[in-house]
């Protein structure tokens, strides 16, 4: 008995190994499909598209760190723009600093926009961001430092809910008008942009290009795998404890504002990381990356693909973002609509998102393959129907 | 104070080094009283809620707190599990561990649980997985993070499941359970951490009758070996466990004895037969 439990343990129901496997499949074959088939094969993916394909791993990693906190632990985030927002900035600023002399001002150490703005000498804070080093460490620490600072203070303070919602969402606004000012010396409403290479490789290369996309990839995996080790330690229970009875939790023993502080801040870490990746690949980070908007889209994504579950974050990303860029080329101004319509429609009818339809499917499945015999059949109408009524 | 004796307590040996001080202090019970509360007052927007009450439990006895709602009863748990702070008085665990001082995690760890009113378990783990997380051990970010099913617990869950009668239901959603069964598992979580002090709300609020008589066995099975403090509406279930009573009235303690004691109490009977309708 108890070996089996453990074994189920260890393995359990989990689908993140093939998950895994798939996605490193998907990204050899369009790396390959890109750099090794001619431009007329049936087989090529185009530059283009690999950019794209890359953009919507950023995404999905940062669908993981909401999830990670809103699936799993019942904190709703409506502001981990900022936190992707910071891991850009922090990466954009590198790879301004790497423009060197190339600019339109021909200024070796000044970016353009500081040339521009008059300004003589590079602020504190730019220092040290021509390092590749540092600037990666900054990818972590802003976003890291920030989350811990405002998870301290919110958790300790045992604010929960909508207030702490509104707050996050308050956070990444303040953000986006402080980085909108000029003064702060980001570049203003424009942002960073104009990038030129990254570690010595040239930035519309391909070859960088398939790069990026493939570290993008990797991460993903990596921080997916983590991730879920995690949350299937016994920490990770703690943390679904939390969700469902923080004060149970807090009763026998846990403090439980330090759990939450920590898995916030590796949630911002995530989110860092994805920024940081997003911006290489798209070329341009500005504060409307900051925008409570952004934000609340991507609670959308998790919400579609199913929330606590590490994979439909993921999914849900992938597909909603694959229907904007598909949307908005047909219907620019339609797209918040659809939307929003999105969001009530899976809100009423799919309250465990894609993932959750996936797993009634192959309940269901196995139930009629199971059986198929007539008590059987009378087991399971009713479920589905408690179910249906679950879900209005 | 005179300066000697407070360089003796500033160079007291056991004290200097606080970080060598022993993580779980003992609770000290040489006197067989284990809970004083003294002197407890506390108000919400001029309600007196907690007035002046005083109450002492002996070590591993099994006490029964009752009062018509309103009393003081929830809030008094409250105080004692850290979750209020009350305006004045004293509330020691043992002779010397100060429980004011202390939050609700750090209440706990110091051995003493507390089952709600409502069943509260975590639905959407398995029963084994909420005993898994009651476990008593250091429960702090890392180590849990590291934490690996030993041997030893493994055991301390069977044990405990079999207390509870929940060993079929082992791996079942524990929001799966009924209602009965979620409290058993709730009191199971709160014995699996080895407990010195239970307080308990309401075990059998909403349980057949049979359910309440294995309830019954149960906590008075207990006793002795921990303290139970057990609040109940349920008269007939108080007469089934209890040795001592304690009942409450607007704060402060009323009467103290036997179930026959207290129901033959004057004040009880003009308390009880006054509000009355």
């Amino acid at each position: 008995m108890n070996q089996l439990m453990r074994f189920s343990r260890l393995h359990g129901d989990s689908k993140v190994a093939p998950f895994v496997a798939i996605l490193v499949l998907v990204t050899l074959l369009a790396s390959m499909g890109n750099l090794l088939m001619p431009q007329d094969s049936v087989f090529y993916v185009s530059t283009y598209t690999i950019t794209l394909l890359g953009k919507y791993l950023c995404y999905a990693m940062l669908a993981l760190a909401v999830d990670v906190i809103w699936g799993y632990c019942g904190i709703l985030s409506l502001g981990h723009g900022a936190f992707f927002a910071l891991g850009g900035y922090a990466m954009g600023m590198y790879l301004m600093r790497q423009i060197g002399d190339r600019g339109v001002y021909g200024n070796p150490e000044l970016p353009d926009f500081m040339v521009f703005l008059n300004w003589s000498e590079l602020p504190w804070f730019w220092q040290g961001m021509d390092q590749f080093w540092f600037a990666m460490l900054m990818v972590l620490l802003v976003p890291g430092i920030l989350a811990f600072v405002f998870g301290w203070l919110a958790f300790r303070s045992r604010v929960t809910g909508v207030y702490l919602s509104i707050m996050t969402q308050a956070l990444t606004y303040a953000l986006m008008l402080a980085f909108f000012r000029n003064e702060m010396g980001f570049g203003g409403n424009n942002g960073l942009t104009d990038f030129k290479d990254i570690v010595g490789f040239d930035l519309q290369a391909d070859s960088t290009r398939v790069t990026l996309f493939a570290i993008t990839a990797l991460m993903l995996a990596v921080i997916l795998v983590v991730s879920h080790k995690i949350l299937q330690s016994r920490m990770g229970k703690v943390i679904v404890a939390i969700r469902d009875g923080e004060s149970r939790a807090r009763f026998i023993g846990y403090r439980t504002e330090r759990f939450k502080v920590w898995l916030f801040v590796y949630s911002a870490l995530i989110a860092g990381v994805a920024g940081a990746l997003y911006v290489p690949q798209v070329g341009i980070i500005n504060p409307g990356e900051f925008s409570p908007l952004n934000s609340i889209e991507m609670v959308i994504w998790v919400a579609v693909g199913g929330r606590g579950t590490l994979i439909g974050a993921i999914v849900g990303a992938l597909l909603v973002n694959y229907a904007k860029t598909k949307f908005t080329a047909i219907m620019p101004d339609g797209w918040l609509f659809a939307l929003g319509a999105l969001f009530v429609f899976v809100t009423l009818y799919l309250p465990q998102g894609l993932m959750g339809l996936y797993k009634k499917m192959m309940d269901k499945r196995k139930n009629t393959t199971d059986g198929g015999s007539g008590p059987d059949d009378v087991l399971s109408a009713p479920v589905q129907s408690s179910a249906k009524g679950g879900d209005v | 104070m005179s300066t000697l004796t407070d360089v003796r307590e500033v160079m007291r040996r056991d004290q200097v080094w606080s970080f060598l001080k022993d993580e779980q202090p003992q609770v000290d019970v040489s006197h067989d009283v284990i809970l004083y509360v003294e002197g407890l007052n506390l108000s919400f927007d001029g309600f007196k809620a907690l007035n002046d009450l005083n109450l002492y439990v002996n070590d591993g006895e099994l006490r029964c707190l009752i009062g018509a709602n309103g009393a003081g009863k929830t809030t008094l748990m409250d105080v004692i599990t850290g979750k209020t702070t009350p305006d004045s008085g004293t509330v020691y665990f043992g002779q010397s561990l100060n429980l004011l001082q202390h939050d609700e995690a750090a209440i706990a760890q110091l051995g003493i649980g507390r089952k709600f009113q409502k069943p509260t378990v975590f639905e959407a783990h398995s029963v084994f997985d909420n005993l898994e997380l009651s476990l008593k051990q250091q429960k702090t970010v890392m180590p849990m993070l590291l934490a690996r099913l030993t041997p030893t617990e493994l055991d301390r869950i069977d044990e405990v499941l079999n207390v509870i009668g929940l060993k079929e239901q082992r791996f079942m959603q524990a929001g799966a359970l009924s209602h009965g069964q979620k409290q058993w598992l709730e009191i199971g979580m709160l014995l699996v951490a080895e407990p010195r002090l239970l307080l308990i709300d309401e075990p059998v609020a909403g349980m057949t009758a049979q359910e309440t008589e294995r309830t019954a066995e149960l906590l008075t099975s207990l006793a002795g070996e921990r303290t139970v403090i057990v609040v109940e509406h349920d008269m007939e279930f108080v007469r089934s466990i209890a040795r001592t009573v304690t009942v409450l009235h607007q704060g402060t303690v009323l009467a103290e004895g036997t179930m026959d004691q207290v129901q033959n109490n004057p004040d009880v009977i003009e308390v009880y037969l006054g509000e009355a309708p």
